[in-house]
């Protein structure tokens, strides 16, 4: 088993009860000193999936202290506006005012946060550089069109729905000319039910700050990593034990070989497994594999809110850390 | 002290709007009036919500 398993490739083993380090002989990023000529030398990106709202890539040969350091970054110090304070000039809904106001702040904006400054006092007027501005002001009244003798809420009345889109942008200064899509990303958020009579008008300002401050600037959805799962099938595993171990995995994972009437079982792509033991139910299954993963193998996944794409998200972390660290370095030099 | 009291006289003249809490019906009641909803008799009246301006956190 250990023949397999010893190549360049720093690896923790999933044995059925614990977990074991299979180190090469050479260094690697666990147990070396911090050089910055081999890492650029084993350091690799590979970006594997890229959609709108979502990425996938694999950051190798990087320590797990800046993995997790991205992560964090992503996570809680870039920075995306959002509503921050709401006036209401008038709420006759029943819904109460400091839940709309919570509702409001966690709907997430369409502006680019690049372009803004991050507002250094809170008691003070907004500005054009620092705020955004937004006015919601809608009442619900009966219907009067639908002779209908329909009961649904939405034949009877109009506005008995208050969704997103229905804030409205008001461009403070030379906003209007900066910016040209502003406003909320998605604009069939629900944000209060109404009757007939009910009313709503507020003015709501948006301010650029980060995760750290509140959960509602945090640009990301999701952004996690995961080390690269690798799995080996140690001897040949045929009939319907092959099936057998093809469902302890997830799909896609090992596929079943046919080959002049005899079925066994192949490793197909071990990237999308979960890791989970369940090849260790089976007696006669469990000396067939072997389970590992990659040490300095990140597989990240970034899922973008939608302010800024997910790769900006990346990008923008990476000179967070930037910042910081040139910021440590001046703060040592005045020492 | 003697402010509020001259405003209180004033206010006895004006009609507050009250609002039927069976119809909905916005009424104008004056004091001494009898509180009853002009559309539907009913004796429940609520008043109208502050038009002062409210300023909430949004978190």
């Amino acid at each position: 088993m250990d023949n397999i398993l010893n190549d360049e490739k720093p690896r923790v083993i999933l044995g059925e009860y614990k977990v074991t380090q299979n180190l090469p002989s050479e260094p690697t990023v666990l147990d070396e000193k911090w050089d910055l000529k081999t890492f650029k030398k084993r350091f690799r990106v590979v970006i594997v999936r890229s959609e709108e709202n979502e990425l996938e890539f694999d950051l190798i040969g990087i320590h797990p202290f800046l993995a997790n350091t991205f992560r964090r970054l992503m996570l809680s110090d870039v920075p995306t506006m959002a509503i921050e304070k709401v006036h209401i000039l008038n709420n006759t809904s029943i819904i109460q005012d400091e839940v709309l106001a919570h509702r409001l702040g966690l709907i997430p904006l369409k502006a680019d946060p690049r372009l803004f400054e991050m507002k250094t006092d809170p008691t003070a007027e907004g500005t054009e550089q620092d705020t955004l501005e937004f006015a919601l002001k809608i009442k619900c009244t009966n219907n009067k069109d639908s002779s209908k003798d329909s009961l649904r809420a939405e034949d009877m009345y109009k506005n008995n729905n208050v969704y997103s889109k229905h804030i409205k942008w008001v461009p403070i200064g030379k906003q209007k000319e900066r910016f040209s899509d502003v406003g909320p990303i998605h604009p069939d958020i629900l944000i209060a039910k109404m009757r007939p009579g009910h009313e709503l008008d507020l003015k709501l300002l948006a301010v650029k700050s980060n995760g750290r401050d509140h959960a509602k600037f945090s640009p990301v959805a999701t952004a996690f990593y995961r080390l690269l799962p690798d799995i080996k099938l140690l001897r040949e595993v045929e009939g319907e034990a092959a099936e057998r171990l093809q469902k302890c995995f997830s799909p896609g994972v090992i596929s079943i070989r046919h080959e002049k009437g005899r079925k066994y079982a192949v490793v197909a792509n071990a990237r999308y497994d979960t890791g989970s033991r369940n090849v260790f139910r089976y007696e006669d299954l469990k000396d067939a594999v072997a389970m590992t993963k990659i040490q300095d193998h990140f597989i990240f996944t970034v899922e973008s809110v939608g302010a800024l794409p997910p790769d900006v998200i990346f990008m923008e972390a990476v000179k967070i850390l930037k910042d910081k660290c040139l910021a440590l370095l001046d703060e040592l030099s005045h020492v | 002290m003697s402010e509020p009291s001259t405003k209180d006289s004033g206010a006895t003249k004006t009609p507050m709007v009250y609002i039927c809490g069976e119809c909905h019906n916005e009424n104008e009641i004056r004091p001494r009036d009898p509180i009853r909803c002009r559309e539907c008799g009913y004796r429940i009246m609520y008043k109208k919500r502050t038009k002062r301006l409210a300023v909430f956190d949004a978190r």
